[in-house]
C-alpha cells in the first residue's frame, strides 16, 4: 500500500478544482485540504456546488479539470480502492424500499466485500448505535424522516470507514432528530472518523465543524474556523431592529434618519429588519433610544456565520 | 464461498465478483416473495397449455394439426415457455431498472461503494438470466407433465429461453437508462413486446404472415428464440438452423449489453 499518509498529509486535497456541466460551471477553480479527524464543511445556499464537489470527492463524479486526491489517490483512477475506505450519507436517502432495515445494511456490507457473518455483526452494532434496533425487521417505508436519516449513517459506517462525507445530513429533520443525529456525528469524529459536509443550516456548521469553508456561485468566498469567520467578517453582536411601516414605505430609512450614526461598524437593511453590527449591542439600543429611535422590536444576539455570510455576498443563506 | 475465479483480468472483464454482489442483491429481494414467483411460475404455464393448447388445440388438431401434422399443444408449448422468458426478460430491464435509477435511487448508493456502474448493469443481467432460468425450468416441469414434448432435446429449450430473455433485456435496459420516467414502457410493450407475442411464429407459422411482415419476424429475437426451442422439443433439430437461431441471440444480446455499457454510464457517472 502506497497510499499511507504521515499526519499531516491531508484526507482531501484540492487545487483549482472545477466541475462543468456543458456550459454551466458548477464549481469553478476552488482550493482546499481536509486533514486527518477534522470535521470541515462546505457551507452555502442551494446550487452553490458543494454537492458538485461532495460528488468529486465521493469519486461518483468526474473532475473537469484541476487537482484532486482523497487519501492521496487520484479518483480518476482509483475510484473503487477511495470509495472501499469512505462512509457517504447522500443527500437523498437512497435506501432499498423492497428490504428491511437489516438487510439495507446487510447488502451493502457485501457490496464492500464483507463476508455475511462480518456484515450482520456490524449491521445489528450500527442499528444499536443510531437506535433503530427494534425496527431492524421492518421495511424501510414506514420509518420517519429522522429514523431514515439515521439508517443512512448507519449504512454509511458499515465498511468503518476513515473519511465520512455527509451532503446536508439534516435537511427536512425536526430539532430533536437533528440533535440525535448532530449527537451521534460527534461521535464518531472523536473516534477519530474525518468528517466532511455540506449544509445550508449556521447552527448545523457551528455545532459541528473545526473548519469550513463559504461556498457562493461555484467558489469559495471565505475560509476557516466559525470563530475565526465571524471575527474577521462581522461585529460580535448584532442589534435587530423591526419597524412598523407606514403605506408606501419600502425601507426602514426615515425610521433611523440618522439615528444609528457612529453606532455601528455596519448596518444591513434587510426587507424586514435591520441588522446592526456593534461589539456592543446594548449600549448600541440605548444610545439609539436616546436619540429617539422607536422600533416595534430591538432583539441583541451573538453573530453567527449567517451573517458572515450575508457580508460575504450580499444574500441571506437560507431564502 | 471464493469468487474471485470469476474475476478476469483487465478493463475488458466480463463478470467480477462485484457484479455477484449486486445478483446478492436480488436474490435477497427474491427470498422475501420466492413463493410467488414459484406459484405463478407453475400457474401461468398451466394455465396456458390447457386453454390453448389443450382447448384450442382441439380444433387445430380437427383440422390437421400444426404444420408437419404436430398437434398444437406440443407445438407452442415450447414457443409459450420462450415467450414468457422474454415477458420477464423486457419487463425486468424496464420498471424495476428505472426504480434503482430514478425512484428508489438504490443504484446511486451502490455507486458509493466499490461497485461501478458495468457491476450494476452485469449483475442485473445476471439476476434476469437467474429469473429466465427459474421460470423456464417451471414451465419445462409443467410441459413434462402435460407430455407435451416430443424430444429429450425439450431440456435445451431452457438455456434458449434464457438467452432470448437476455437478448431482450440487454437492449431494453440500455433503453431504460435514457428515460427518466416510466412513460415510454407502455409504448415499448404495448407496440413491441405484445405483437412480438402474438407475431412471432408462437401460435402459427410466420409463413402465414403477410409476405412484407416476413423479415421483419425474421429479425426479432423472439422469432429465433422461438424457432430453436420448438426444434429442440419436437426433436427436429436441423444443427445449422440451430446455430443461426443461437448466433443471433447471443449476437443481439451482446449488442444490447454494448450499447446498455455507454447508457449506463452516461446516465450514473455525471
Amino acid at each position: 500500500m502506497i497510499e499511507n499518509p504521515t499526519a499531516a498529509a491531508p484526507v482531501i486535497h484540492a487545487r483549482g478544482l472545477t466541475k462543468r456541466f456543458g456550459s454551466f460551471t458548477a464549481v469553478d477553480g476552488v482550493d482546499f485540504d481536509v486533514a486527518p479527524g477534522e470535521a470541515f464543511g462546505f457551507l452555502g445556499p442551494n446550487g452553490a456546488g458543494k454537492t458538485s464537489t461532495m460528488r468529486m470527492i465521493g469519486t461518483v463524479s468526474p473532475v473537469t479539470a484541476g487537482e484532486l486526491t482523497v487519501f492521496g489517490l487520484d479518483p480518476a483512477h482509483h475510484g473503487a480502492r477511495i470509495r472501499a475506505r469512505l462512509g457517504v450519507v447522500p443527500q437523498a436517502d437512497t435506501l432499498d424500499s423492497e428490504l428491511s432495515v437489516l438487510e439495507n445494511l446487510l447488502i451493502y456490507g457485501r457490496y464492500f466485500d464483507l463476508s455475511w457473518a462480518e456484515s450482520r455483526r456490524r449491521a445489528k452494532e450500527l442499528l444499536d448505535f443510531v437506535q433503530l434496533t427494534e425496527r431492524s425487521d421492518d421495511k424501510v417505508e414506514p420509518l420517519s424522516g429522522g429514523m431514515k436519516r439515521r439508517l443512512v449513517i448507519a449504512r454509511s459506517l458499515i465498511n468503518e470507514p476513515s473519511l465520512l462525507l455527509l451532503d446536508e445530513p439534516t435537511t427536512g429533520l425536526d430539532p430533536q432528530a437533528r440533535h440525535l443525529l448532530w449527537d451521534r456525528l460527534y461521535r464518531l469524529k472523536q473516534r477519530g472518523v474525518t468528517l466532511c459536509l455540506t449544509t445550508h443550516y449556521m447552527d448545523e456548521a457551528e455545532q459541528l465543524c473545526d473548519r469550513l469553508v463559504v461556498m457562493d456561485q461555484a467558489r469559495i468566498v471565505a475560509e476557516g474556523s466559525p470563530r475565526q469567520l465571524i471575527d474577521r467578517f462581522v461585529t460580535r453582536e448584532v442589534l435587530e431592529l423591526r419597524f412598523r411601516r407606514a403605506e408606501g414605505e419600502s425601507d426602514d430609512s426615515a425610521h433611523i434618519d440618522g439615528r444609528l450614526d457612529g453606532l455601528a461598524d455596519r448596518i444591513e437593511q434587510l426587507p424586514d429588519r435591520v441588522l446592526v453590527y456593534t461589539a456592543d449591542g446594548e449600549a448600541a439600543a440605548a444610545t439609539a433610544y436616546d436619540r429617539g429611535l422607536r422600533p416595534a422590536s430591538f432583539l441583541v444576539r451573538r453573530s453567527t456565520l449567517e451573517d458572515v455570510f450575508l457580508r460575504l455576498t450580499g444574500r441571506s443563506l437560507v431564502e | 464461498m471464493t469468487v474471485s475465479g470469476l474475476r478476469l483480468a483487465g478493463r475488458g472483464a466480463i463478470a467480477s465478483s462485484r457484479s455477484l454482489r449486486v445478483l446478492e442483491h436480488d436474490l435477497l429481494v427474491f427470498r422475501r416473495g420466492w413463493y410467488s414467483y414459484m406459484l405463478s411460475g407453475l400457474s401461468q404455464p398451466f394455465l396456458y397449455l390447457v386453454a390453448m393448447g389443450i382447448g384450442l388445440g382441439l380444433y387445430v388438431n380437427r383440422n390437421g394439426g400444426a404444420p408437419g401434422g404436430v398437434p398444437y399443444l406440443d407445438y407452442i408449448a415450447p414457443a409459450l415457455l420462450v415467450t414468457q422468458a422474454m415477458m420477464a426478460g423486457a419487463s425486468e430491464a424496464a420498471w424495476p431498472i428505472m426504480g434503482k435509477i430514478e425512484w428508489d435511487k438504490t443504484y446511486h448508493a451502490a455507486l458509493n461503494t466499490p461497485l461501478g456502474a458495468h457491476d450494476l448493469l452485469l449483475g442485473d443481467l445476471m439476476w434476469v438470466g437467474f429469473r429466465a432460468t427459474l421460470l423456464s425450468v417451471l414451465f419445462l416441469a409443467v410441459i413434462v407433465a402435460l407430455g407435451a414434448a416430443a424430444s429429450p432435446l425439450v431440456v435445451f429449450a431452457v438455456p434458449v429461453a434464457v438467452l432470448t430473455a437476455l437478448a431482450f433485456a440487454a437492449p431494453i435496459m440500455a433503453f431504460t437508462a435514457t428515460q427518466t420516467g416510466d412513460g415510454a414502457f407502455n409504448a415499448l410493450f404495448r407496440f413491441g413486446i405484445t405483437p412480438l407475442f402474438l407475431f412471432s411464429g408462437t401460435f402459427f407459422p410466420i409463413e402465414k404472415l403477410p409476405l412484407f411482415l416476413q423479415p421483419l419476424a425474421w429479425i426479432t429475437p423472439l422469432y429465433h428464440g422461438v424457432a430453436a426451442g420448438r426444434s429442440l422439443s419436437l426433436g427436429q433439430v436441423e444443427p445449422v438452423g440451430l446455430a443461426v437461431h443461437v448466433a443471433f441471440l447471443i449476437a443481439v444480446g451482446l449488442a444490447g449489453l454494448a450499447a446498455a455499457r455507454i447508457t449506463f454510464r452516461r446516465r450514473l457517472v455525471v
